[in-house]
């Protein structure tokens, strides 16, 4: 594969397994700098695995991963840190700190990894909670917050490093409609503005048609589908088109 | 035999990677403040009562047994050695087990099972380094100094109960009490207690960072952390007295 500037992810015969189950199996898939992949899918068929694999919370059994220019598979830590500075990750239960306010929070990786004073610490926390709505709940505690609100915090916090690549595993699951649709904006506002390139795992097709420009469908573990909207509408694959037209 | 060896392995890891990770930075001073407040002083209160109930207990014991031999004038130094020697280090070490074992354990196995240590990891922060070396390192500092708090309430309801019983000075009872009270008998087994903070904080700490059983795990790594810890710090205790008595021969008890 070509691994050029225009490539922000690769996947190459990826294949992992948990004891003897085979979540994902000979998966290649290639993402281009500033697209907006959704990984749609049945439940327990790999997709937040898939995710997992590359923010490399997980190591792979067989294949390569490329983030951009690097292959992430064998990587020390020191240079997976570097690496995972490119890349936001916004977790299905926005997995926030409990025992920091939702300013610490999103303070704590500026603080960790940046060089920036008080201050300019303060200005940037207070712009992305602005953005996601969240500016007047600053000191509250993660507990005392709504789904939806754990959520924007969370996709504050993924955003507050300005990745480039933005990871989201099921950023609608538990919202109302309404919910939804104001992250699944957020996460296009992020795209549009900064060329971010998003990779999101749904079960939602109606937010995954708003936000994608090309999708991967997975089932069992299989690349069953991959392609636009209309690609996947003309696909062979049975499954792949039940999945996608659930929202016509 | 073989998965009982592999645990001990993979605990000793666990504590060797913790002692590593101390010594490169970024030092973790401010999680390493919260931790001592979490570990040390709010635990406090538990060792004060407990020191001075067992104190006063004690006094009340010996009180009778020794009177019987015309030793009453030996409570305060019994007092003060039994304290400083043993019950004080040991009994301390138990009831931080129970307090600070199990919390570790379940705080750090909600984390893992709500996400957040991954949450850590994909800002590019060492999560064992956050939350494990200062937990680790909380407790060995925190332990030696909870023990002196241990051996002071103990002293002063033995003084208490004495007073009670015989109008016994303060002056007089302090000066019995340290009087056959030599260093040996009071920095080795007082330091041995860093000992037993480390055994805390590791034990406790691999099995709240490494459970991946969802909630059961995090009530699982609470139980678990309580028993362990609290099991081998009485079996280290054991070889500590034995390696300070060959240390110290002249100070033996």
């Amino acid at each position: 594969m070509n691994h050029d500037s225009c490539t922000a992810v690769s996947f190459e015969d990826v294949s992992k397994s948990f004891g003897p189950k085979q979540v994902l199996g000979d998966v290649s898939f290639e993402v281009a700098a500033g697209e907006a992949l959704c990984i749609l899918g049945r439940s327990g068929t790999g997709k937040s695995v898939t995710l997992k694999l590359i923010i490399a919370l997980l190591k792979p059994d067989v294949g390569k991963i490329w983030i951009e220019q690097d292959e992430i598979t064998n990587l020390s830590s020191q240079d997976l840190s570097r690496v995972r500075r490119k890349m936001g990750f916004l977790f299905q239960d926005a997995a926030l700190f409990d025992s920091l306010t939702v300013y610490e929070n999103l303070a704590l990786p500026l603080a960790r990894l940046t060089k920036k004073s008080q201050d300019e610490i303060e200005f940037l926390v207070e712009k992305v909670l602005r953005q996601v709505g969240l500016a007047p709940d600053k000191k509250t505690m993660p507990s005392e917050l709504s789904g939806g609100m754990r959520k924007r915090a969370g996709l504050a916090r993924a955003l507050v490093l300005e990745p480039k690549i933005q990871l989201a595993d099921e950023p609608s699951s538990g919202l109302d409609r309404i919910t939804a649709a104001e992250i699944d904006e957020l996460l296009l506002q992020q795209k549009a503005e900064r060329q971010t390139t998003l990779i999101v795992v749904t079960h939602d097709v109606h937010g995954a048609r708003r936000v994608g420009d090309r999708f991967v469908v997975l089932d069992h573990g299989n690349l069953i589908s991959h392609g636009t909207i209309a690609e996947i509408e003309h696909s062979d694959n049975k499954i792949a088109r039940e999945l996608i037209s659930l929202a016509c | 035999m073989t998965k009982i060896l592999e645990f001990i392995g993979k605990v000793s890891l666990f504590g060797f990677r913790a002692i590593a990770d101390l010594f490169s930075p970024p030092f973790e001073a401010a999680q390493l403040g919260r931790q001592l407040e979490e570990i040390g002083s709010r635990s406090v209160p538990l060792i004060a009562a407990s020191g001075f109930a067992l104190g006063a207990v004690m006094t009340l014991h010996t009180r009778s047994t020794l009177i019987t031999f015309g030793a009453e004038a030996e409570i305060p130094t019994v007092q003060s050695l039994a304290f400083f020697v043993e019950i004080g280090p040991l009994v301390a070490g138990l009831l931080l087990a129970g307090r600070v074992g199990s919390g570790i354990g379940a705080v750090l196995a909600n984390m893992r099972v709500t996400e957040q240590i991954d949450g850590i990891e994909t800002l590019s922060i060492d999560s064992f380094k956050y939350l494990v070396v200062p937990r680790v390192l909380a407790c060995v500092i925190a332990m030696p100094l909870l023990t002196l708090f241990m051996n002071f309430f103990g002293l002063m309801a033995g003084f208490v109960a004495e007073h009670a019983a015989s109008h016994i000075s303060f002056h007089l009872y302090i000066t019995r009490a340290f009087a056959s009270v030599d260093w040996a008998n009071f920095v080795p087994p007082t330091l041995k207690t860093a000992v037993f903070g480390f055994i805390i904080g590791t034990v406790s700490a691999y099995f709240g960072y490494t459970t991946n059983e969802g909630a059961e795990g995090v009530g699982k790594a609470a139980r678990n952390s309580v028993v362990l810890s609290s099991l081998l710090l009485i079996v280290s205790d054991v070889i500590l007295v034995k390696c300070i008595a060959f240390a110290f021969p002249g100070n033996a008890l």
